[in-house]
């Protein structure tokens, strides 16, 4: 049993991150918070994938001539990491999206709090 | 030659005229429109040619970089993708031909802005379904989604928040499909779509693909507006601008509902996923409470976006229903219902943008019968669309219908069949209480003297596209014979 926890503690880290994002997307009234709870949920998930291809005693896949290339456990894949620079730079742009968007909702309410926009709008 | 290329060829189209339209756009604002349409029109201009090149000589498939799956990324032209494009972008074709005057209206000064992002939200469109690889698929998807938050929030005053709402419960369902793919990387080793359908069966039993399975449909679903995460849909069609509207609400649900046929169809196979988990059961019951549940809320609006709004609620439900049916009749039904429901939606919410460049609004409450004299084909255009929306025949939407009502008797399954037929008369109340305030109240004021109501009709650039759409419903219900076989032979078993 401690060996579950202990043997994929990155993974655990990476559910209780998730976890605090959704409860900054859920139940945080500000929308400030509430992107910022979305920044964690998006970084969870970068972890994960960084944490999938992460390897004890392994190299950076470039061919190393003292590790001939057949013993593959001895190379990273690449891969994942890769594709998470991609997924970063898609979550920065959400944010940047969401700042523009709640800057255009500022200069028009005069507030970010989610009840007195409701009131507002309605 | 030119035919090996033509998948790649759709997508960059709208490349080269989001980067066009900036260019020219800074230099003279009143080119903005007339590229995009110029783009979206080269665009179905070769996906009808495509198609015509599938029918002939099966699916194209295209290697980027010369690079083969699964080091390498592909399109996959097949008949589905193909179908898909062919809908997606005509529509747009219309719907931008019909955005001149409202952008003009609604924001002057912003077109350059507004047609670079609809360029780039269909490059998002089209790369979603023509992509094999499922990361590939995220980066199109959001895309797609950060151009259409903008589209969204340029609109009334509410919209930007309208817009933050869909983003982000759109960015947590696009990031919960992500982490799905992670977890079918990390059990096939691989993100080609036909790759990992080759391996998928020997992991049936795994719980990474259980739960992978899951968090990709919860999160195209989000996209998709499947009931009950269909909360951010009515908001943000209601307050952004008409052209928004109608060059999203066509199309954007219709794509996520690709990508979950593309799941459950292709990547899993149906038989696959029923074993994984009871997915298609799942959201058959969601779509049928979702068909329901949008037309009952549609009967209580009274502003006609916001009905419509519901409306594509209720109507993403039968191309859900379609899905989760898994028989042929229930395929062809649902892909006959992504065209009809992409026209008659495109053709109703143009409508709306009609009535508003004239009138300043669309509140149902104040329609009265002075409209059927000033906006004669405007209305016309609107009876053809409500009336395939209840599905009449000789009119497209009820080909698709009858599909899908053939596909429940198929599976036995009744009590899909009963909420077809509900819904088919939920949709008649909200429809014809229109077209009874505008065409049977006071029958014979038009022969009295002194009508007060002049001929106010839209410009031409508005009124084409409104028309060409409703006569295409027509030509979609002579035809749908001929379509329902190309569509027959698209089915994967």
């Amino acid at each position: 049993m401690l060996d579950f926890f202990l043997g994929h503690y990155a993974y655990w880290f990476v559910v209780i991150l998730m976890c605090v994002g959704l409860y900054g997307i859920l139940f945080k009234k500000n929308l400030v918070k509430k992107t910022i709870g979305l920044a964690i949920f998006q970084v969870s998930v970068v972890l994960y994938f960084v944490s999938i291809a992460s390897k004890w005693g392994a190299t950076v896949p470039v061919k190393d001539s003292n590790i001939p290339v057949e013993q593959v456990a001895n190379y990273l894949n690449p891969l994942p990491h890769t594709l998470m620079l991609t997924a970063i730079v898609v979550g920065v742009a959400t944010l940047g999206v969401a700042f523009t968007l709640l800057m255009a909702i500022y200069n028009r309410y005069g507030t970010l709090d989610e009840q007195e926009l409701l009131e507002k709008i309605q | 030659m030119i035919d090996s290329h033509l998948p790649a060829l759709i997508a960059l189209t709208f490349v080269l005229f989001a980067i066009l339209i900036p260019m020219f756009g800074l230099w003279k604002p009143k080119s903005s429109q007339p590229l995009a349409v110029l783009g979206s029109g080269i665009a179905s201009v070769l996906s009808l040619y495509a198609f015509a090149t599938y029918l002939q000589t099966g699916s194209i498939r295209y290697f980027f970089g010369g690079w083969e799956p699964p080091v390498g990324i592909e399109f996959v032209y097949d008949g589905l993708s193909g179908f898909f494009v062919l809908v997606i972008n005509t529509v747009a074709f219309f719907v931008l031909i019909h955005s001149r005057q409202v952008a003009r209206r609604e924001f002057p000064g912003k077109e350059m802005p507004y047609f670079a992002l609809a360029m780039l939200a269909l490059l998002g469109f089209n790369g979603m379904i023509l992509t094999g690889d499922l990361f590939n698929l995220y980066v199109f998807l959001e895309i797609s989604s950060l151009a259409s938050y903008g589209l969204i929030a340029i609109g009334s005053r509410p919209a930007p928040y309208a817009a933050f709402r869909y983003l982000i419960i759109g960015t947590a369902g696009g990031t919960l499909y992500l982490l799905g793919v992670g977890f079918l990387y990390t059990v096939t080793g691989t993100l080609n779509i036909i790759d990992m359908a080759a391996m998928l069966p020997t992991f049936a039993t795994n719980t990474s693909v259980v739960a992978a399975l899951v968090l990709m449909v919860v999160g195209i679903g989000v996209k998709a507006a499947l009931f009950p995460l269909h909360g951010w849909l009515p908001d943000s069609y209601t307050f952004a601008s008409s052209s928004s509207t109608a060059l999203i609400a066509p199309i954007g649900t219709k794509v996520a509902a690709y990508i979950l046929f593309r799941i459950v169809f292709y990547l899993f196979g149906v038989e696959l996923t029923d074993a994984v988990a009871p997915i298609t059961t799942v959201i058959g019951i969601l779509a049928a409470i979702g068909i329901l549940y949008g037309s009952i809320m549609a009967i209580a609006q009274t502003e006609m976006k916001r009905m419509l709004a519901y409306s594509s609620v209720s109507q993403i439900g039968y191309i859900i229903m379609g899905l989760s049916l898994a028989n042929p009749l229930g395929f062809a039904g649902a892909l006959l219902h992504v065209l009809n429901h992409a026209v008659m939606k495109a053709c109703l919410f143009l409508v709306a943008g009609n009535l508003r460049m004239k009138e300043g609004h669309s509140d149902i409450s104040k329609f009265n019968d002075s409209y059927r004299k000033k906006y004669p084909w405007t209305m016309a255009s609107f009876s053809v669309a409500a009336i395939s929306m209840v599905g009449l025949p000789p009119l497209a939407g009820f080909f698709s219908k009858w599909y899908l009502a053939l596909g429940t008797i198929d599976n036995e399954n009744w009590i899909f069949l009963a909420v077809i037929l509900i819904s088919s008369l939920l949709n008649a109340v909200y429809f014809f209480r229109i077209l009874e305030k505008v065409y049977m109240m006071n029958p014979k004021k038009d022969q009295k003297e002194g009508s007060d109501a002049e001929r106010n009709e839209v410009g031409f650039s508005m009124m084409f596209p409104t028309s060409v759409l409703a006569i295409a419903l027509f030509v979609i219900g002579f035809a749908n014979a001929a379509i329902v076989g190309i569509l027959f032979n698209i089915f994967p078993m």
